[in-house]
């Protein structure tokens, strides 16, 4: 039976025509069964249609390359995104490529244990507002292994983790994207490895309001090259990451407990690494439950170099560093927002609740301040801003490592 | 034709590749294997039992018709909760055939019936079955992965449409189907049927009638059971009621706590009251080019700054919404929504 079945899914996979292909292929995502592994076999793949798989557990879907199975997009008039993966259990994707996906390229929402490796999703012909969202996009899920992948021009984030938990992102490249990686109101993530280049943003770690899941909490980001994330923003207006300066290394916005080590920051034009609360989007909200402050911030053993380079002029901090700056714009950037609650007597916060700096290589620093300048801050002539990096020597207790339950 | 045929012959070779998989359990392979219709199925003549519905406000599918219908298990009955939801008995049976008239402005033109999507009660879930009609119009056959067909009609303008309807295959039936993980109807609802329907001519309230031939347990006398209003009738009810009914069925069966989209915090059923989740300066949250290069959801005063109507003006895959079962844009839907934003009190 086992002999008969795969030859049948052999003559579908290699069957006559395209379009048989994706009428094939979608319905062995329907059909298939625990421990069943999805063949693609190596070509070009025109789809049309969203590809669905739902309610599955134990799957792995296979091509034999990212450079030799494609599922091209281009021509989609259905769905808005390439591979949509809902509501499973253990499900691995390898090898393969998704690429001009209308929307998001692969989503998955409401899976538990996922693993993309050697995946690559793509957008032809660079950089564009018309291109998709994201790249490869888990949201909602538990225990996220992201690995070998590659991202390239996304018009949100290459690779985007939200409001998920237990989260891996490793050994992966993203360029050419607005930003390069993204986890956002997720809890436990571990992003290492990672060659981060050509992006507007390279790290963006953030926690928005008004969302199901919030909070995110206990990042670790480290050992990853960020170079060069220095291409313009072509996010389309009114999403977040539109807000995202050009040049930005890492951001960390309104979110608590993310270490920062061992990575190499080099050459991002506006800044090296920015720690902000969400004040600094100009955004109101409503929601009560939200903390908008960042608190417990780590940035150790991080090596910074920057060549001398004009800031973006696009933005309103790049035009105020640059005025205050010149070319010589600081690595690390903070807007001096710490979390009232943390407050103890006298102003005093407590190192654990803090932004602490210790033992970088080369790195510089800018307290923006804008809770006192905030009526003109953005004003560079009479803003005071602290540039003593020593006001942040402390040292925080390490993160635990993430430990990923997948079977 | 040939379509229909290799659908055919596809599934056939596949439930005897996956025999195992819980669809072939209930699924049959043709439409006519239930029973539900007298011969000819295509007139869609019901027999006793299976009972004809409409419901007050519709989803909006590319201007196809719709004939919905009810078949529960003899001798069981719907019994309902506080909350007026329904608790529907094993085996029941939701019924729904979309079809074109050749001319939608009369009633009486040729019809060409596409799709019966069938809902079938097993258990706690509810299994999505789509059923293609074949072009001669004899029988409708099982379609697991959907399919896509060319359909042409005259509209309501006097002018020839011609689009490209998708049948959603099983994954897409779910993708809207689904409430906390749990597939279930959508339309059928107290509010949605509390309404007349005209039963061999003679008109009766669709909740009565299920009592009385015994399908639906009878309400608690006191209660006033509430209706939806029907958003394509200028009459019926206030426009912010007519917008929400509109936004109710199209949006929220995704966009609700618990739904597919509630990643994005746009809430749209009826009973919604928080003016955020509604999307009232409302900044998107994963949008991407949805977003229109605008800042909110809402922007009361000014459709053309919201993004709501950006989208469900679009008819780019990547942008617009809802995300299935739409190649056109639904006009009168947009221009109720248009009028509800352009209505709502300026402020900021």
């Amino acid at each position: 039976m086992q002999f008969i079945r795969s030859i049948i899914i052999l003559k579908f996979t290699f069957s006559l025509c395209l379009a048989e292909f994706e009428k094939d292929l979608q319905l062995q995502l329907i059909l298939a069964e625990p421990g069943d592994t999805i063949k693609l076999s190596s070509g070009l793949f025109p789809i049309l249609g969203t590809l669905s798989m739902e309610g599955k557990e134990n799957i792995v879907i296979k091509g034999t390359g990212m450079n030799s199975t494609t599922l091209n997009f281009s021509t989609q008039v259905e769905g808005a995104q390439g591979l949509s993966i809902t509501n499973c259990k253990n499900i691995i994707l390898e090898d393969f490529t998704v690429q001009n996906a209308k929307g998001d390229a692969i989503k998955c929402q409401y899976v538990d244990g996922i693993t993309f490796r050697r995946v690559k999703a793509q957008w032809l012909g660079g950089p564009k507002s018309t291109n998709g969202a994201y790249g490869l996009y888990p949201v909602q899920c538990e225990n996220v292994l992201i690995e070998h992948c590659v991202a390239i021009a996304a018009s949100d984030a290459g690779i985007y983790v939200g409001q998920s938990k237990n989260i891996i992102v490793r050994f992966s490249e993203a360029f050419e994207n607005v930003a390069g990686i993204e986890i956002e109101n997720s809890t436990k993530a571990d992003v290492y490895g990672n060659n981060v280049h050509g992006n507007t943003g390279g790290i963006l770690v953030f926690d928005l309001p008004d969302l199901v899941v919030k909070e995110g909490k206990q990042i670790r980001i480290f050992d990853n090259i960020i170079k060069k994330n220095n291409i313009d923003n072509f996010a389309p207006e009114g999403n977040i990451v539109a807000k995202v300066p050009s040049g930005t290394g890492i951001m960390v916005m309104a979110t608590e407990q993310v270490e920062i080590f061992g990575n190499t920051i080099i050459d991002n034009k506006t800044a090296g690494t920015a720690i902000v609360s969400y004040f600094i989007t100009e955004e109101e909200t409503k929601d009560t439950q939200y903390n908008p402050y960042t608190s417990s911030i780590y940035v150790h053993d991080n090596i910074y170099r920057r060549e001398p380079q004009i800031p973006t002029l696009d933005h309103d901090i790049g035009l105020l560093l640059f005025t205050r700056f010149y070319k010589d714009v600081p690595d690390i950037i903070y807007d001096g927002m710490p979390d009232p609650k943390h407050l103890g007597a006298g102003g005093y916060i407590p190192n654990s609740r803090r932004l602490c700096i210790a033992s970088n290589v080369d790195a510089d620093y800018l307290n923006l301040e804008i809770s006192k300048n905030f009526e003109s801050w953005y004003s560079p002539f009479f803003a005071e801003f602290k540039t003593d990096i020593n006001e942040c020597e402390c040292e925080q207790e390490p993160i635990p490592e993430v430990v990923l339950d997948i079977d | 034709m040939g379509v229909g045929k290799a659908i055919l012959a596809v599934t056939a070779t596949v439930s005897l590749v996956f025999p195992a998989h819980p669809i072939f359990d209930h699924a049959l392979p043709k439409l006519s294997d239930y029973g539900f219709f007298k011969a000819p199925i295509n007139e869609q003549i019901p027999i006793s039992g299976v009972i004809p519905y409409t419901i007050a406000s519709e989803l909006f599918s590319d201007y196809a018709e719709k004939l919905r219908f009810i078949k529960v298990p003899n001798n069981k009955s719907i019994s309902h909760n506080d909350d007026l939801s329904f608790n529907y008995p094993d085996g029941t049976f939701l019924i729904k055939t979309f079809y074109y008239p050749s001319d939608i402005r009369d009633p009486d033109s040729d019809r060409r019936l596409i799709e019966t999507r069938l809902l079938k009660k097993t258990g706690s879930e509810w299994l999505a079955m789509p059923y293609v009609w074949n072009n001669e119009q004899t029988e409708a056959v099982l379609a697991l992965a959907g399919d896509r067909t060319e359909v042409s009609w005259i509209h309501s303008d006097g002018k020839p449409i011609s689009i490209l309807y998708s049948v959603p295959n099983l994954n897409q039936c779910k993708s809207c189907h689904v409430y906390n993980n749990v597939q279930q109807p959508i339309g059928p609802k107290v509010r949605n049927l509390n309404l007349n329907f005209s039963y061999d001519d003679i008109p009766m309230n669709q909740l009565d009638k299920w009592i009385s031939v015994g399908i639906l347990e009878p309400f608690d006398d006191k209660i006033l059971l509430p209706r939806t209003v029907n958003y394509m009738d200028a009459h019926d009810g206030s426009l912010d009621q007519r917008a929400r009914a509109w936004l109710d069925i199209n949006c929220a069966h995704c966009h609700r706590r618990g739904g597919p989209a509630e990643t994005s915090g746009l809430y749209l059923e009826v009973e919604e009251t928080d003016p955020t989740a509604l999307g009232i300066f409302k900044p998107p949250v994963a949008a991407g080019r949805g977003s229109g290069d605008l800042k909110y959801n809402i922007v009361p005063g000014h459709p053309e700054e919201s993004i709501m109507d950006f989208r469900i003006r679009s008819r780019d895959p990547g942008i617009m919404m809802p995300e299935l079962n739409r190649k056109l844009v639904h006009k009168e839907g947009v221009e109720l929504i248009q009028a509800w934003i352009k209505h709502m009190p300026e402020r900021k």
